[in-house]
């Protein structure tokens, strides 16, 4: 990793070893920029790069790459998040390098929550390529300048590839084997799911460095802090692919409901805290789902301020 | 097979509203093995109508006819010299039926009586399964020899994905995670190397999205295709 | 024991009720009779294992039929007793021709004589 790939800063942040910090932002549920302009203000300064979700949990929203390039204009640094669900393989080449002409330079690469979750359940869904080839697409795009039929792309498109990772889907035993394909297919960086179970991914985190994985890739830990018990009741019960243990719901509901959003809030502090110190984990990505004007707060007392300059 | 389910009778009856006289043709293939459209269907069918025509003071003529297959012209043929004597046809064959027919007899109209869903088999007495997708290039060997492409809601080449959980898909908990089927199948049978890796980009133009296939068996095929 | 029971009843004697199709029932009411019940073995005593579950399965098949239809379900039943019940089988015939007689005659006419 000698010479950049896309000059991010986020790539830069990481490759000066730095523990990254990235936020998480969802495009509005209309053509509400200045909501959105809001939104970034909050993030800004506070955070490497923000994650600019793509029609989240299938819900329409505002499309990601549009939200990303306003978010360029404002100053910070988007990671544009692209979903297959959405797009064949012509539309996705051709954002990508739509991505890169509006001055982005970080992707995620994601399959997509499937839209029965969503607001338009009768879509027709694409899934033309899975998230996995997503991820090798982007990387011939970039490395070796050619479209997937081979054509040469004039000016490649340079994006810094992060993908996802759910250690806390099954099987488990396959999960750390299923982040080593996402690497061999050139995942720059990966943001995990939100994590809650600490237990659980001090295992895995063991596992992915017995493997030598987080020497090919910068791992980011991804937080969230829980507003109240019945949030974390709530994505317990109804949002796949998380791991809630009962010891953090009995630890939100031990305060006092107005004290519930501090509670959840300290405890994660305490996982970055922890992540600072984990091997492996180089950075953290903090998911403050419609909570964007704690970040500020956050930020600070989790000691990641002021964020560097690279 | 070829796996469907009947219309619902509001349907149905609407179709024909209009008709005193009507056809209900059967087919012996897939819809006899799935219970949708074989002999005892179209009886079925057939006085389910006459009762909610009756019951309108309304009545309906019904013929039935079960033929060996609706997707065989020599089959098709056999209705020649009765189809004209209907105002209308429903078919419970498969969607291929009704366009056989609609294709023979131009001057007939033609409904479908079932919806068809998939290629699949039945798990139990009763219940049906999808297994196929009929993308034209079958690479279920390379997958424990489970399909991810008609069985991954996904479609994932390279899953499963985070919404996996204790062997069941995201999207409904009767819905089987088939990537953690072929994920366990493979590490029982200590292959898991067969999904290191990244599998390739799939050829969708053996699919549907290559436009409306066409299968040739030239040894077969007697004067111009 | 000579019970009496409505005269209003027809009976049909099969070997079990599991011969006993849907068709038959569609077409009692096709033809016009106000109800149908099927009077299987009790729940767990058929002689052919589970004659009388696939006509409970049935039964349940037309009365979706006609709800579907717009025609009250209730017209069809399913009953379960021994054969040594047999006053149990007066009570439920007089149980049903009460029930259709509250119903009134059957919604579906017959143009020809029944």
């Amino acid at each position: 990793m000698s010479e950049l790939k896309s000059g991010s800063n986020l790539e830069k942040v990481l490759k000066a070893g730095h523990f990254a910090f990235t936020g998480e932002c969802g495009p509005p549920k209309g053509a509400n920029v200045e909501h959105l302009i809001e939104k970034f203000q909050y993030l800004k300064g506070n955070v490497d790069a923000v994650n600019i979700t793509d029609n989240q949990t299938a819900v329409v929203r505002m499309s990601s790459l549009a939200a990303s390039k306003l978010m360029v204009d404002e100053g910070l640094e988007p990671n544009f998040q692209m979903v297959c669900r959405d797009r064949n393989r012509l539309a996705i080449m051709s954002d990508i390098l739509g991505a890169h002409a509006l001055g982005i330079r970080n992707m995620l690469c994601l399959s997509g929550d499937h839209q029965t979750f969503g607001n338009h359940p009768e879509a027709k869904n694409v899934h033309d390529i899975d998230s996995m080839q997503l991820i090798a697409l982007v990387k011939k795009m970039r490395d070796e300048g050619k479209f997937l039929n081979g054509d040469d792309i004039d000016v490649p498109p340079k994006m810094f590839i992060g993908a996802a990772c759910n250690p806390f889907a099954d099987p488990y035993e396959y999960r750390v084997y299923r982040l080593a394909n996402k690497i061999e297919a050139g995942a720059d960086f990966i943001q995990t799911q939100c994590i809650f179970n600490m237990d659980k991914i001090r295992d895995f985190m063991k596992k992915v460095v017995d493997m030598g994985l987080h020497e090919k890739t910068y791992i980011l830990a991804g937080v969230t802090p829980m507003k109240n018990a019945g949030m974390a009741n709530f994505m317990s019960k109804f949002v796949p692919g998380m791991d809630i243990p009962d010891s953090l719901i009995k630890r939100l509901k031990s305060v006092d409901k107005r004290d519930q959003a501090e509670e959840g809030i300290r405890f994660a502090l305490e996982q970055v805290e922890e992540f600072k110190e984990m091997e492996g984990v180089a950075g953290v990505h903090m998911m403050a789902i419609e909570w964007e004007h704690m970040v500020p707060e956050i930020a600070e007392r989790a000691k990641v301020l002021p964020r560097p300059v690279v | 097979m070829i796996v469907a389910d009947r219309k619902s009778l509001e349907e149905i009856l609407a179709m024909v509203k209009d008709n005193k006289k009507i056809l209900i043709a059967g087919c012996k293939g897939c819809v006899t093995v799935c219970n949708v459209g074989g002999l005892k269907e179209v009886e079925i069918l057939a006085s389910s109508i006459k009762i909610a025509r009756k019951k309108e003071g309304n009545d309906i003529e019904i013929d039935i006819e079960v033929l060996e297959r609706q997707c065989d012209t020599e089959y098709v043929a056999g209705i020649s010299e009765t189809v004209g004597d209907y105002e209308a046809v429903i078919s419970l064959a498969c969607g291929v039926g009704p366009q056989f027919l609609s294709e023979m007899y131009k001057d007939q109209t033609f409904y479908p009586g079932v919806n068809t869903t998939f290629f699949g088999g039945a798990t139990q007495h009763g219940v049906w399964e999808e297994r196929c997708a009929g993308c034209g290039t079958c690479a279920i060997h390379n997958f424990g020899g489970l399909c991810p492409i008609a069985r991954c809601a996904k479609s994932l080449m390279n899953g499963p994905c985070g919404g996996s959980s204790n062997g069941v898909c995201e999207i409904n908990k009767d819905t089987e995670c088939i990537w953690d089927s072929i994920v366990r199948k493979k590490m029982e049978a200590g292959r898991l190397e067969d999904l290191l890796g990244v599998k390739g980009i799939k050829d969708w133009q053996t699919a549907r999205d290559g436009g409306p296939r066409r299968s040739i068996r030239e040894e077969l095929v007697q004067g111009n295709i | 024991m000579r019970l009496s029971y409505s005269a209003d009843i027809k009976v049909i004697q099969v070997p079990c009720t599991g011969r006993v199709d849907i068709l038959h029932l569609l077409n009692a009411i096709e033809d016009g009779a106000d109800g149908v019940y099927v009077a299987g073995c009790l729940e767990g005593e058929c002689h052919y294992i589970e004659g009388n579950l696939k006509a409970k399965r049935k039964v349940e098949y037309v009365k979706k039929t006609l709800t579907e239809l717009g025609i009250e379900p209730e017209r069809v039943a399913m009953y379960n007793l021994s054969s040594a019940q047999g006053a149990r089988f007066a009570e439920i015939a007089n149980e049903m021709a009460d029930k259709i007689k509250a119903l009134g005659p059957t919604p579906v006419k017959n143009t020809h004589a029944a």
